[in-house]
């Protein structure tokens, strides 16, 4: 469980988080949304210690960030695994070796050791035969499952994913979806994951949080978001002509 | 920049130019200097933070090997190519200025070597190694930043500078090998063109550049290119790793890396002369 307490970032003069609380599950898939330039992003590298905020707290599992000594902070790095935006594979690398990564630099396993928790992760994140190519070889959903398989290589007890199907097409974003909250049901991971995408929301939408200007608007699940009349939120989860219609339609069936 | 000189010009032409305008010139700098002031000062916390928290040995020799052959190896040809024809240039030079027949032809020997040893093996070479690696370290590093590779080590737990530029730092130890061929090559270069082009005998060539040889102007070279190899490795290093923005910004940080590169080696080259020979 994650348990953020007031938090403030900004960058010079521009306050992007204007102190949010929240707190993420263990074994769910907690989404933030919120329309692009919100600080999703900037929330989400908060809660990975790769941006100190100014103020209020983050706590892992009890351990407050701030509170921890830098071997502390090593562990419990080692504890986190991320899926960034654009899969930030590393190019230099194949497949297997940039999975194998944190294992090689991180662990005292032997080479087959290593290769065999690769291969069992690629196979978990329905990646096969692909392990000799390179990340520019690979389209979009591909590298998506090897950051995945990167992110739970080292069994992490946390998981961020910064909008894991963005440039995917709706099946492949649902499969990678579905994919994620399994994931995070099979190993009782605290999930967090950053997204825009509607059909993600209802999807694997187990706890949501919808910052807006800096603030958090409205958090709830996705049956609740259905029923919200928090006019903010209702304008961006309606915001195309379909999903007005599915919820006029909703309204008069309820009415 | 323009009106800081005319400025600047005018504060000099005129003296009567008022302490209004003196201030406003002032001003006008402060934030510019207080921009590379800030820059020095993040340069150096980067420097401190390479050679921190390493990274496992067994990986790191890989890296290291990896970049010996990326930016030594690599760098050779175009290296052996410039060297030859500078060489060459310098010995023709020398022999078309010299027109006084009490000017010993020995003289384009000795000419060549001081030259290529005190100043095209490790300045001038080091410059082309500003354009041909540096780009190469801004636009690898800069593109890990913008596709967020970087972060991605971070939030490993990689100290990703360790990662990133030491093993640079330590291939970049290489280099006065790379210096030493270019002398070598230079002289050649020189040698050929003099001889061949029939400006002077191989005889007369040789013996000057076996004229009043001073060991320590080698020593001298080299001192500079281990100081070269170390901005070459850094600078560019500095300015891909702390870069905002995407592939455009890649190019641009590029081009910033190389002035700059250039600029310090420049005023390096002219310290270390001035500390060594001077
Ligand atoms: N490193 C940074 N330095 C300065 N400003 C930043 C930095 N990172 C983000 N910002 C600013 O913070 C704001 C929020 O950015 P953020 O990337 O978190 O948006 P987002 O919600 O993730 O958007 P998207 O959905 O498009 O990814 C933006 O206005 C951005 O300009
Ligand atoms: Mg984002």
């Amino acid at each position: 469980m994650i348990e953020v307490n007031n938090l403030h970032k900004s960058f010079g003069d521009h306050h992007v988080l204007k102190g949010i609380s929240a707190t993420f599950e263990k074994g769910k898939t907690n989404l933030i949304i919120g329309q692009s330039g919100s600080g999703k992003t900037v929330f989400l590298k908060c809660l990975l210690g790769l941006f100190e905020p100014e103020q209020g707290t983050i706590s892992y599992d009890g351990r407050v960030y701030s509170e921890l000594e830098p071997r502390e902070r090593r562990d419990l790095r080692q504890e986190m695994g991320m899926v960034f935006q654009g899969s930030a594979l590393f190019d230099s690398m194949t497949v297997e070796g940039n999975v194998m990564f944190p294992l090689d630099m991180f662990t005292k396993q032997s080479k087959s050791e290593m290769l065999d928790r690769v291969n069992f992760v690629l196979k978990r994140v329905n990646l096969v035969n692909s392990n000799q190519k390179f990340p520019s070889e690979l389209s979009g959903g591909m590298k998506k499952r090897v950051a995945i398989a990167r992110a739970i290589v080292m069994n992490p007890k946390y998981l961020f994913c910064d909008e894991p199907n963005s440039g995917l097409d709706p099946k492949t974003a649902i499969l990678i979806d579905n994919l994620i909250q399994e994931i995070t049901r099979e190993y009782d991971i605290t999930t967090v994951i950053n997204s825009h995408d509607m059909n993600s929301v209802m999807e694997i939408g187990e706890k949501i949080i919808f910052l807006k200007d800096g603030f958090k608007e409205w958090e709830g699940s996705n049956m609740e978001i259905f029923k919200t009349d928090n006019e903010a939120v209702t304008n961006f989860v309606y915001s195309s002509e379909l999903f007005k219609k599915v919820r006029q339609m909703y309204l008069e069936e309820r009415n | 920049m323009f009106s800081k000189i005319t400025n600047y010009t005018l504060l000099i032409l005129n003296p009567g130019y008022n302490k209004v305008n003196i201030v406003i010139f002032t001003a006008r700098s402060v934030p510019l200097l207080m921009n590379y002031v800030s820059s020095i000062g993040s340069y150096s916390i980067m420097i401190r933070e390479v050679f921190k928290k390493p990274t496992k040995w067994p990986i790191m020799k890989s890296l290291i090997l990896k970049e010996i052959d990326e930016l030594i190896y690599g760098s050779m040809g175009i290296i052996i190519f410039i060297s030859f024809f500078i060489g060459g240039v310098v010995a023709i030079q020398t022999a078309l200025n010299i027109s006084n027949p009490l000017i010993p032809r020995n003289l384009i020997g000795f000419a060549t070597r001081q030259s290529v040893i005190l100043e095209f093996a490790p300045t001038f070479t080091s410059i082309i190694m500003a354009g041909k690696v540096g780009s190469y370290i801004t636009s690898s590093i800069g593109t890990m930043r913008v596709t967020e590779q970087i972060d991605a080590l971070e939030v490993m737990g990689v100290n990703s500078l360790n990662y990133l530029v030491f093993p640079k730092i330590i291939a970049m130890f290489f280099y006065p090998f790379v210096v030493a061929i270019a002398m070598y090559i230079g002289i050649l270069g020189g040698w050929i063109a003099g001889v061949f082009g029939g400006f002077s005998s191989s005889a007369d060539f040789v013996e000057g550049l076996q004229l009043d040889f001073t060991p320590f102007h080698v020593t001298y070279s080299f001192i500079k290119s281990v100081v070269f190899a170390f901005v070459i490795a850094t600078v560019p290093s500095y300015h891909g790793y702390y870069m905002k923005g995407g592939a455009l910004e890649v190019g641009k940080a590029s081009t910033t890396a190389f002035v700059w590169t250039s600029v310090v080696i420049i005023i390096l080259n002219y310290i270390l002369t001035q500390l060594l020979l001077g």
